[in-house]
């Protein structure tokens, strides 16, 4: 069986810039998988090159064994953005939102059907944000804007699903609910990336941890990638002795 | 005479004048493209995009007249080339992208007043320049009518692709919608919208009738269909009231609809239900008294 998302040896440069360094990561589907790093350490770039926004200067992507174009043409994968990214002051409800996960199953009008909105209604419920459905965007809670996008995630049908930043913002009764939401995508055999500075996070969530600094620092269970040891060298801590103790 | 005969005569009186229907008709139409467009300009934040377009076609009008095409065909041409042109130097170059738009649109627009002193003189560059509603011939009308109904034409198919794009653009690239087709398609929109526009209301206003309605809708609703509604509605009220005012002021028409729409905008900057400036004050005590009761 193919990996879900399976990166290999991208490098990507921002002009002087070395944003990614032959980086190769291997996700297996069905499994939650955290992207670790400071700001920087080019997280948001690895999406982009998941994604194929960013032109990399070699390496390969593969999406469930599918070159990314036709991953993007089959919907494969869901993209939550992170909240600076979105303008919450558009003129969208969360209804509309959630509907715009549906425009690559409709026609060229993308006139939504039946289908499209059952699927909607579906995905509404599956993020408990039926009642909040009519709702401007803007008007959702930190934590119900996160479940808003990945309500789009479910709409679309994807089966992987790149979270960036997902509990950035976001109180802790919403991160518990958001922690469940995703392990119930997991259960259903859902693959996500989801890219997080809150390391606290990181071992109720994830079955497999990433740690990126550029380059991939350390990547395998989330209790070997948070040895002190390795967060240290990702975080440039050097052991001196004096321990500057970094705690997740 | 009572103040409802003066009312309706004040409509009706210029309407037995044909130069005043066909003004009316081109105000209304190029008003409402405009307005339209105008919404997706105000999301993407592209105002000084219309401002560079408008400015950008001074030299395909006045070219188009030096070799006796429609005047539209020159307008586009420059219009669309501009547009590449600012993308292409952005693209290539460190200088930002607000910068490029400045130096492209102002040496086009430079190229068109050269060009302008050197044409004999049946052009006149204050219609060019502020529009000659009153006075456009049967020809501008025709290719004002047919650009209009392509550009609503082209909305009413793409819509809710071009809000998508203006929302997130991102996830469009994600489900296989190209992002920069639809950047493309709707900075085309803004080009032919632009030179529909002209006839109304001249190049230096045109960026006003594809920013203030939209702006001003914006202020007055959180749903993008009802935006588009109140933004067209909006243009075409103020043309009508610019057209007939303009007549019996004797003042410049595309002056006096633009004001009028500007006039709707502070209008709606005030004292809009939800997002007035007027209530600012109440809302933000409520929200205070929400949370120390919630």
């Amino acid at each position: 069986m193919s990996p879900a998302i399976e990166v290999t040896d991208a490098t990507v440069r921002y002009g002087e810039v070395l944003a990614l360094d032959s980086v190769s990561l291997s996700v297996a589907p069905g499994r939650i998988c955290g992207l670790l790093g400071t700001n920087g350490s080019g997280k948001s770039t690895l999406f982009k090159t998941v994604l194929g926004l960013v032109p990399t200067d070699h390496g390969n992507v593969r999406i469930l064994g599918h070159t990314r174009t036709v991953a993007r043409r089959r919907g494969l994968v869901g993209y939550v953005p992170q909240a600076e990214q979105v303008d919450w002051a558009f003129p969208v409800r969360v209804r509309d939102v959630v509907m715009m996960g549906r425009y690559g199953h409709m026609g060229r009008r993308r006139r939504a059907r039946p289908a499209d909105r059952e699927a909607v209604a579906h995905a509404l419920a599956r993020t408990h944000l039926s009642d909040l459905a009519d709702r401007q965007i803007g008007a959702l809670s930190g934590g119900q804007r996160k479940r808003a996008f990945v309500a789009r995630a479910i709409a679309q049908g994807a089966d992987v699903l790149l979270l960036d930043e997902p509990f950035a913002g976001v109180d802790k009764r919403s991160e518990s609910r958001i922690t469940e939401l995703l392990l119930q995508l997991r259960q259903e055999g859902h693959t996500l990336l989801v890219s997080t500075h809150d390391l606290a996070q990181v071992p109720a969530l994830c079955d497999e941890a990433v740690l990126l600094q550029r380059r991939v620092i350390a990547h395998g269970d989330p209790e070997t990638v948070l040895r002190p040891e390795i967060l240290m060298e990702a975080f440039g801590i050097h052991t001196d002795g004096r321990g500057a103790a970094w705690t997740p | 005479m009572d103040a409802l005969t003066a009312l309706t005569e004040w409509f009706t009186v210029p309407m037995q004048f044909g130069f005043v229907q066909r003004a009316l008709l081109i105000s209304v139409v190029a008003g409402v493209a405009c307005a339209v467009l105008s919404c997706w300009m105000t999301l993407v934040g592209w105002s000084l995009m219309g401002d560079a377009v408008s400015h950008a076609v001074l030299p395909g009008v006045v070219l188009s007249y030096m070799v006796g095409l429609p005047f539209a065909v020159g307008a586009l041409v420059f219009g669309a080339g501009s547009v590449a042109l600012i993308g292409a130097v952005n693209r290539t170059s460190r200088v930002k992208e607000d910068a490029v738009i400045g130096v492209v649109f102002t040496a086009m627009f430079a190229l068109g007043l050269v060009l302008i002193s050197r044409v004999p003189s049946q052009t006149d560059l204050g219609h060019i320049l502020f529009g000659n509603v009153l006075g456009v011939s049967d020809t501008a009308i025709w290719q004002v009518l047919v650009l209009a109904g392509v550009v609503l034409a082209v909305v009413w198919y793409k819509h809710r692709d071009l809000t998508l794009y203006a929302f997130d653009p991102v996830h469009a690239h994600a489900m296989g919608i190209n992002p920069r087709l639809l950047e493309t398609l709707l900075l085309g929109l803004l080009s032919v919208t632009v030179v529909v526009a002209l006839q109304a209301v001249g190049i230096i206003l045109v960026v006003a009738m594809v920013i203030i309605p939209g702006a001003t809708a914006y202020l007055l609703t959180d749903r993008f269909e009802r935006m588009l509604v109140i933004s067209a509605v909006m243009a075409a009220a103020a043309a009508v009231v610019g057209v007939f005012a303009s007549f019996h002021l004797n003042v410049s028409t595309g002056g006096l609809i633009v004001l009028t729409q500007a006039s709707v905008f502070t209008l709606a900057y005030l004292a809009s239900p939800r997002h007035g400036v007027l209530w600012r004050g109440r809302t933000a005590r409520r929200i205070r008294a929400r949370a120390a009761t919630g």
